[in-house]
């Protein structure tokens, strides 16, 4: 074919690491057609980004090309001078990265950053600056003129994206690189940004190389789909025909790690991929995916597989192809069942509210925000970054103190602001799994004192007895005891957030509150993790408070949810119930905002607008400058208060319930239809 | 039961080796084979071999005067020359090694653990006593490192005896104390902010143990680059000094001590009794400065 836009051939690349050369793609082929958009999956360490980097020619000094070519509309890339190189950036090539941060320049406004790209291809300055405030307009910005003004950090996140994706198609590019656009944003904001994406690449006809490690945005943006692992493509073909029947089995255990269409932990347990990935520039003989695979068999080990053509241009780089989806599972099918006894509180905030001040200006982090955790149960806490989610958390453990006139109750005995004032036993009683294990484990200690210490300060055990708990803490979070003399920077990130869980349950605790404890992890590890969570959860009777951008995450462990915006609690309720609606304007919102790998078209509703900052929250109903349902001058005026709509239902919304019942059935029948047709 | 023993097993596959003894055994792989290293360590090991053995080594008696030959240009005899005492210059240059080579190091060890202890505490408690320490810091800070040194110095000395090691050693250290104070702080800033040290606190742990056990060992790779940099420095101070007459020990070689005895000298063509003493302390100087370049360089990677 030599009509494709971009075409890689056996490429591998090794980079050199204090001294030795490191494998990192190990030849891999792919092609992008005209106006066609290609996702590349895989979990972190894969090769991604590495590959989009190779098309750039962006390779890091300690990069070496082994062998391969790439082709840019058929002409050789590797062989080409700097100069040419540089060209190609100005007019064909083009890549948007991850944080959008640091792909502006913060000491120059937005308006001479973008029209520089239009000067660049022989544009008049005032021509320029008018076909930059077109672009701005493109990418959905409604007051370019103001914007251009701006520096950078003016801007938030999504804003910053739009203008970084209008330089980029500034110059209306052959190829188009997506390195993961939207995993620093907010689900709704990466909605939007994901919309415009496929907007845009309709009226522009561009070829995209769409990066992701979220299988789900890949299927909703991609029409073909690529499968890294180690830096070899295993598979490939149509998204959806990849997605619906794959092929491999590392594509078949993603995709079995993912919590989908609103399963429950008591419906379904996840399945996770054992083992890790190989290290950088290890020798694989056979089957890279080999050593992790359950159906690995002796000339798996002993020859590579190729790239076996399926028809239809699906093709999987696996001996066994077409028993990819009898991959056995390793983790069991059901987990065991969860009851929730409900009894008396554990764990109460009233009023809780948290001001901090920064640079004079009072910032509302909390406002009144009560709520109680049962025991055994897990509530989840969802909303955007921002809403104040971890401002809770931190005021429960006693890590930020309450403004004057919150109380907090544990077993109905008042609990006091500063963990330090607090009895042992309280302490003991409420733990901590950070998000970030890196963070959370000190890297000069080693396993067992991490775990060791929290049992001595927690429970006083000492010497043999210390010795033996610790033990079975790490046979309780499935961490082989031989690691125990282990630093956290010989762990993989999932070892070291079993670590975190081992010591967060060393004291016997009662709540644990689990702060976006997967969210640093990948897919299939994540799965692993959750079931763990789950299974203590049984096993030892503890509560979790369970914070989560993640709604199919969160749907699938918490039993009661509570949705905050802007340091308000907007919606609180059983887990069915806030799923399945009727649902508060800004939950409604957020749960369309989520792509899904069924593709299925659901009740679309936007989120215009910023989140508006808690300096400087709106009057009325803090939700009203961006509610989908907005009803009003009462929005304006008064804030609505947080009412039973329906027995243990609350609902912070001015509509009455049975309104939202029926128009979000309606909406939802609307979709159906589209779909449908 | 069963269902924990169908997850445990693919789980526990330990791939990973040994990931940091791996990559400490590469670092120090890297070191040893950075020839800025190498050079450094050639040029202050053959001080430290000169200051252990000096009395062995030294050709000449380096204080046995000789006014029949004083002043007498380098030759076969005297590589170095003879000094206005008649007195051997290369012996006096080994010898003297060890004056510094004593005093330095162990001024720098006094003022890394104040400085450590100091950066520790303001770093980690913030508030009310770092913005005093740090005032306080900056202050000193703000006046010559010498000038300092020398008032200390006048005011130790003046009260107990005078030409020992020990008020120099002592003098020295605290100087160097502030500046180390701030680096380890700075570290210990970005430290406290991870989550493990609020995990310390969610078992009610003690500020020291916090301190010392947890954030202490993640910060001793600027304290340690810190550590070489300033006995660079310390050497510096050691000999300038000397050179104004507060020397360790006036009866014993000294470097600093000799420039100075010698430097009016030079115009009267006699180069050699400050040429070589000047040489020395450059030489320890830059190959101390060599190691702290590679070893920081190790850290930055």
């Amino acid at each position: 074919m030599n009509d494709a836009a971009i075409q890689l051939q056996d490429l591998e690349i090794a980079y050199r690491v204090r001294g030795v050369d490191r494998r990192v793609l190990r030849g891999v082929s792919f092609e992008i057609g005209q106006g066609e958009s290609y996702g590349l999956v895989g979990e972190s360490g894969c090769g991604k980004t590495t590959a989009a980097f190779a098309i750039m020619r962006y390779l890091p000094r300690n990069a070496k090309t082994l062998n391969g070519s790439i082709r840019l509309n058929g002409e050789d890339m590797l062989g080409m001078s700097g100069a040419h190189v540089r060209r190609l950036h100005a007019t064909t090539l083009s890549m948007v990265y991850q944080n959008p941060a640091s792909a502006l320049n913060p000491s120059i406004r937005v308006g001479p950053q973008l029209t520089e790209v239009f000067q660049l291809l022989g544009v008049e300055k005032d021509e320029a600056l008018h076909q930059s405030e077109a672009m701005l307009h493109k990418v959905q910005i409604s007051d370019p003129t103001r914007v251009m003004r701006r520096y950078p950090h003016q801007l938030s996140g999504g804003m910053q994206q739009r203008v970084v994706i209008a330089m980029a198609l500034a110059k209306n590019p052959t190829l188009l690189i997506l390195d993961e656009p939207t995993t620093g944003l907010d689900a709704t904001v990466e909605a939007e940004v994901l919309d415009l994406i496929a907007a845009l690449r309709q009226e522009f006809g561009t070829s995209v190389l769409f990066i992701s490690h979220n299988l789900a945005v890949i299927a909703k943006m991609c029409e073909r789909v690529g499968v890294l692992y180690a830096g070899r493509l295993v598979e490939q073909g149509p998204a959806q025909e990849v997605f619906h029947d794959p092929r491999h089995p590392y594509t078949v255990g993603l995709l079995r790690s993912i919590p989908r269409g609103g399963v429950r932990k008591d419906e379904a347990a996840l399945d996770t991929i054992p083992g890790f990935l190989p290290r950088l520039g290890a020798t694989l003989p056979g089957c890279v995916f080999e050593p992790r695979c359950g159906l690995a068999k002796e000339i798996c080990r002993e020859q590579e597989p190729d790239l076996i053509p399926l028809g239809n241009g699906h093709a999987s780089r696996c001996h066994f192809h077409d028993r990819a989806q009898d991959l056995p599972r390793v983790a069991p099918a059901r987990l065991p069942a969860t009851h929730v006894p409900k009894g008396k509180p554990l764990l109460e905030v009233v009023n809780g509210s948290k001001t901090f001040k920064q640079e004079g200006q009072e910032l509302q982090a909390l406002v009144d925000v009560s709520v109680v955790v049962r025991p055994g149960e897990v509530l989840g806490l969802v909303g955007e970054s921002g809403s104040g989610k971890t401002t809770l958390a931190r005021l429960l453990l006693g890590l930020t103190s309450p403004d004057e006139g919150a109380t907090l109750f544990m077993d109905g005995e008042e609990l006091a602001g500063k963990v330090e004032k607090r009895s042992k036993e309280q302490v003991r009683s409420l733990q901590i799994v950070f998000q970030n294990p890196d963070g959370a484990l000190n890297r000069r200690h080693s396993v067992r004192r991490i775990v060791g210490r929290a049992l001595y300060k927690l429970l006083g055990l000492k010497g043999r007895s210390k010795e033996a708990r610790a033990t079975e803490l790490a046979e309780s979070v499935r961490f082989d005891q031989a690691l125990l003399g282990a630093k956290p920077a010989q762990l993989s990130g999932g070892l070291k957030q079993r670590v975190a869980i081992a010591r967060a349950f060393a004291g016997d605790p009662r709540i644990v509150l689990c702060d976006e404890p997967t969210s640093a992890l990948d897919v299939s590890v994540q799965a692993a993790i959750l079931n763990l969570l789950v299974e203590l959860q049984t096993q030892k009777g503890v509560s979790y408070v369970f914070i989560s951008h993640d709604l199919g995450v969160v749907r699938y462990i918490s039993d009661r949810i509570a949705v905050m915006y802007l340091g308000r609690l907007q919606e609180v309720g059983d887990a069915a119930t806030v799923f399945g609606g009727p649902h508060h304007p800004y939950t409604e919102a957020l749960l369309s905002a989520v792509p899904t790998l069924e593709g299925e078209e659901r009740t679309r509703i936007r989120l215009e607008g910023e989140i508006p900052s808690a300096a400087n929250p709106p009057s009325g109903c803090v939700f009203h400058t961006r509610c989908p349902r907005f009803l009003g001058e009462i929005c304006v005026q008064e804030e609505p208060p947080l009412a039973e709509v329906e027995p243990g239902h609350l609902m912070r919304c001015h509509i009455p319930v049975e309104d939202l019942r029926r128009l979000q059935a309606e909406a939802s029948r609307a979709a159906q239809a589209k779909t449908t047709t | 039961m069963t269902t924990i023993d169908e997850q445990a097993a693919p789980i526990a596959i330990p791939i990973r080796p040994d990931e940091t003894k791996v990559e400490r055994h590469e670092r120090l792989h890297l070191l040893v084979r950075s020839p800025t290293f190498l050079l450094g360590c050639i040029l202050a090991g053959i001080w430290v071999i000169c200051a252990i053995f000096g009395y062995l080594i030294a050709p000449h008696d380096p204080v046995a005067p000789d006014i029949l030959s004083k002043f007498e240009p380098p030759s076969g005899e005297h590589l170095f020359g003879t000094d206005k005492l008649g007195q051997d210059v290369l012996s006096r240059v080994i010898v003297g090694a060890r004056a510094v080579l004593v005093v330095a190091p162990l001024a720098t060890i006094i003022g890394t653990v104040l400085g450590t202890t100091i950066g520790l505490v303001t770093g980690y408690y913030r508030g009310f006593v770092d913005e005093a320490v740090m005032r306080l810091v900056d202050a000193i800070l703000a006046v010559p490192l010498i000038i300092t040194a020398l008032v200390a110095i006048t005011a130790l000395t003046s009260v107990g005896q005078s030409s020992s090691k020990i008020p120099l050693i002592l003098v020295i250290g605290f100087v160097f104390t502030p500046i180390i104070a701030k680096t380890v702080r700075a570290a210990v800033l970005g430290e406290a902010q991870l989550e493990y040290v609020q995990a310390a606190r969610l078992r009610n742990e003690r500020g020291p143990y916090v301190m010392f056990a947890e954030i202490l060992p993640n910060v001793t790779g600027p304290i340690i680059v810190e550590f070489t940099v300033r006995l660079g420095y310390a050497i510096f101070t050691v000999a300038t000094l000397a050179f104004l007459g507060f020397a360790a020990d006036p009866s014993v070689p000294d470097w600093g001590q000799d420039i100075s005895a010698h430097y009016q000298s030079i115009s009267a063509g006699y180069w050699w009794p400050v040429l070589f003493p000047s040489l020395a302390i450059a030489t320890l100087i830059i190959g101390i400065n060599l190691i702290a370049d590679a070893i920081a360089q190790l850290y930055e990677r």
